[in-house]
């Protein structure tokens, strides 16, 4: 026993060793993991499949991409889990959501931070859309503003909880308007939170472009602006809130992308950063992610680490009063 | 009228192909202890990239369908519930089960499910609009109050006192409030990183409802030679028939309750059954045998849980807003395709859509005849030794409870909670109260904090809770059903003996 343990030992060191010695130009020898911290049918969990549903291909990893979901408190379980207990080996990756994560981690009660993961490319954007009820006596940026000015703390505006894109586009439009806005907070995400729209338990709502989207085609809502620095290419007509005269720039907008727990081979997370971004960029995950209604916004591992920075600071000074 | 015309594309051998893949694994799935509806239609998600809309969504609906019918197989002959919906066929189904009627337990409860099914999907294909208007009508305060109507229920569901009843579902409650809160985000009794995200629902069930019973057949395999094996007595399905005539108020008040609860964004599934396996209690002049292997709580229970199906979806069908994870799944199998649900659903893409609804349709009839078919083999099931039946309920226990959210802390959970309900079963405490306290909590908590953020922002706390017609109407509700069982307590004279607290 003793001899057939050891001579295990010295084959799984002989398999590293090779591993480590040609510079990972055989990763992925196996297929790869990547967890997403929202349940199953979820916006981040649909994207995550359809980005890499090309993985396989020879032109990109090689090698499939399992998605394996773990739920719970708003995404915290499933980076605590990244974060603490994954093992850095370059076969697992997780999906990121910006503003959520860095804001979790600055609020504190988690054990992540920007420090915990290095990113690997974004695939999309979701900025943050201010709607109201399709019967509504609002309709544009300015009425809601004008309410909110005249009525204090009265303009009631559902969200998809405390500390995620919808919160931070809130606090940037009181902040922005000089006014105080009531928000409420969902459980049950998005979806939630468009129906207290919908079936008028609140005035207004932050919620996702794509999901907004739907919505107005189905003449459920009225979008009347976006958060995001320029207007959106699904929705043309729809001015951003800076266009309506309100400071609000895109620190709200949800980007979605994979990330890497921190002390992953730096050889691996070279070679992720090169392949990641042209797997996007496929044709058919484009035509998918533009059929569901889901804005696509590719970035490189760069660009990623200068977003999060930039994230990071905007959010500190504006969860500071909190 | 319109989804006659599309009956034939149901019929192609692709779809039809589909459909029985669909209903015959939803069943053995769904009959798999620790395997619930979600988890069913998570694993198929994979496929419905590769298939036609209309396929993808034939395929998910089918096992939808069947996972809710199938779980009523492990909850009647092993008394472990695959998923909250089937928490009260465990009640008298079991107990059915052990009077050597577990074959004609489960004919019932598979046909009581088609029947409340059928009516379910008839409602989604004639009602939609109406039922459209009704979904949105529950606000955070009706949501609220509809929760403490649940929770007046938990004192007489399956306990020989009402005390014991409600300190269950006080454990339920307070179980519920551990993890990160989802409104505040504050984290409250996470003393293990296992807790943070809370305490899964279907871990839960599969600890509080497996574990005892593991214990308990482990025990008595040492004890003896096997002969405790639960005896099944061969039952003719027509005999099932006139029986689920003889019982009609039941399914009345299964299919109504299950397809009224249905509709309700995010609480519908998870309660219908228990709200009407009470209701039927209430209503019946043979209430005293409920609990003792009556085939009318059983009827109630599944009439409900499958009635439900069909409205649930008219939440994500007109207003693209997922009332469930399985609704949320389902929006993504439109979505790959680029259909939006609503309007361009059924304008512009008919053929899907009635394509997909009468497939459900189709598939409720299906379900039921192989339902019945796997009936005539429940006694081989439980011929199964009790010592090697633990093991593998113990296995699949451990495994059902890793999958939800492949996490090793949903495990631990389920094991403690398994063990400390078997000391509380000890003491005569039951499991249905204290999961139904777990359910409701939540539920009560964020509408009563949404409602009342919502309130201080416009009229106050009491306009907004007590005034509007739904309110009052539920309040109403909620007053009857206490003094309704408070009378009932004291009408039987019925004091808690001390021998019963010591059982």
């Amino acid at each position: 026993m003793k001899t057939l343990l050891a001579g295990a030992a010295i084959a799984l060191m002989g398999l590293t060793q090779t591993a480590t010695a040609d510079g990972h130009a055989n990763y992925p020898e196996r297929p790869i993991m990547m967890m997403v911290s929202y349940g199953a049918g979820g916006a981040t969990d649909f994207q995550a499949r359809i980005v890499t549903m090309t993985a396989g291909n020879e032109d990109a990893l090689g090698m499939p991409v399992a998605i394996i979901n773990k739920p719970g408190a708003g995404g915290r379980v499933g980076w605590n889990w990244l974060a603490g207990q994954a093992e850095a080996d370059g076969y697992t990756l997780g999906a990121y959501n910006v503003p959520h994560f860095i804001a979790q981690s600055i609020k504190g009660g988690v054990e992540y931070s920007t420090e915990s993961f290095e990113p690997i490319a974004n695939w999309g954007a979701d900025p943050a859309v201010l709607v109201v009820g399709a019967d509504s006596a609002f309709n544009t940026l300015q009425d809601v503003v004008d309410f909110a000015k005249a009525n204090p703390g009265k303009l009631t505006t559902s969200g998809a909880g405390l500390f995620v894109g919808h919160h931070i586009a809130a606090l940037q439009m009181e902040k922005a308007g000089d006014m105080k806005m009531a928000y409420i907070p969902t459980k049950g995400g998005g979806a939630a939170a468009m129906k207290a729209v919908i079936a008028g338990d609140v005035m207004a709502g932050i919620n996702n472009l794509s999901d907004a989207f739907r919505a107005a085609s189905a003449g459920n809502v009225k979008i009347l602006a976006v958060a995001d620095l320029e207007r959106n290419e699904f929705l043309p007509d729809v001015p951003t809130m800076m266009e309506s005269g309100l400071a609000v720039d895109n620190a709200s907008v949800n980007f979605r992308g994979v990330m890497v727990p921190k002390g992953t081979p730096q050889g691996i997370i070279d070679k992720l950063a090169a392949t990641v971004p042209m797997m996007f960029e496929n044709k058919r995950v484009a035509g998918k992610m533009k059929a569901g209604g889901s804005p696509m916004h590719i970035m490189n591992r760069d660009e990623v680490l200068a977003m999060w920075a930039a994230r990071e600071e905007t959010l500190k000074e504006l969860l500071a009063g909190l | 009228m319109e989804f006659i015309y599309y009956f034939g594309d149901v019929f192609t051998p692709i779809n039809f192909g589909l459909l029985l893949l669909g209903t015959i694994g939803g069943l053995i799935l769904g009959a798999t202890p620790g395997l619930s509806p979600t988890m069913a239609v998570a694993l198929l998600i994979p496929f419905t990239f590769q298939l036609e809309a209309a396929q993808g969504l034939i395929l998910l609906g089918a096992a939808y369908t069947s996972t809710v019918a199938g779980g009523a197989v492990s909850a009647i002959l092993l008394k472990i519930p695959g998923a909250p919906a089937n928490i009260a066929t465990t009640l008298d189904g079991h107990a059915m089960a052990l009077k050597g009627e577990g074959a004609k337990a489960l004919q019932l409860s598979f046909l009581s499910s088609a029947v409340g099914g059928v009516f379910g999907v008839l409602l989604l294909i004639f009602l939609t609009p109406v039922l459209a208007q009704w979904a949105l009508a529950f606000g955070p305060s009706h949501l609220f109050w509809l929760a403490i109507l649940g929770v007046t229920v938990i004192g007489s569901l399956d306990s020989k006192s009402v005390v014991k009843g409600l300190l269950s579902g006080c454990i339920g409650l307070w179980l519920a409030t551990i993890g990160f809160d989802d409104i505040m985000g504050a984290q409250r009794f996470i003393f293990h990183p296992s807790l943070g995200g809370g305490i899964n629902i279907i871990a839960a069930l599969i600890g509080l409802f497996a574990i005892p019973q593991v214990i308990t057949m482990f025990a008595k395999g040492r004890k003896n030679d096997g002969a405790e094996a639960i005896q099944v007595q061969k039952h003719p399905i027509k005999g099932a028939i006139s029986e689920l005539f003889r019982y009609k108020r039941a399914v009345g008040i299964g299919t109504i309750t299950g397809s009224i609860i249905g509709l309700i964004p995010g609480v519908g599934g998870q309660i219908a059954g228990l709200v009407a396996y009470d209701q039927s209690k209430k209503f019946s002049p043979d209430r005293d045998k409920f609990g003792t292997g009556h085939p009318e709580g059983l009827i109630a229970a599944e009439s409900a849980n499958n009635a439900m199906v069909g409205p649930s979806l008219v939440p994500l069908l007109t207003l693209s807003i997922p009332g469930s994870p399985t609704a949320a799944v389902l929006l993504g199998g439109l979505l790959i395709h680029g259909i939006f649900p609503g309007t361009d659903l059924f304008d512009n893409h008919p053929d899907v859509a009635w394509t997909f609804i009468n497939s459900m349709l189709i598939g409720q009839i299906l379900m039921c005849i192989f339902g019945l078919y796997v009936a005539g083999m429940a006694a081989r099931v439980a011929q199964v030794p009790q010592s090697m039946m633990a093991a593998i309920v113990l296995g699949l226990a451990v495994f059902g409870s890793y999958s939800v959210q492949s996490s090793m802390g949903d495990v631990y959970v389920m094991a403690s909670l398994g063990v400390m309900m078997y000391f509380l079963e000890r003491f005569g405490f039951s499991a249905a109260p204290l999961v139904l306290g777990l359910i409701l909590g939540p539920i009560a908590e964020s509408n009563f904090i949404q409602g009342s953020m919502i309130a201080t922002a416009t009229d106050g706390l009491a306009p907004y809770f007590l005034t509007g017609t739904l309110n009052l109407f539920l309040i109403a509700v909620v007053i009857l059903s206490i003094l309704y069982s408070g009378y009932m307590e004291l009408r039987t004279k019925r004091y808690t003996s001390k021998e019963e607290i010591m059982a």
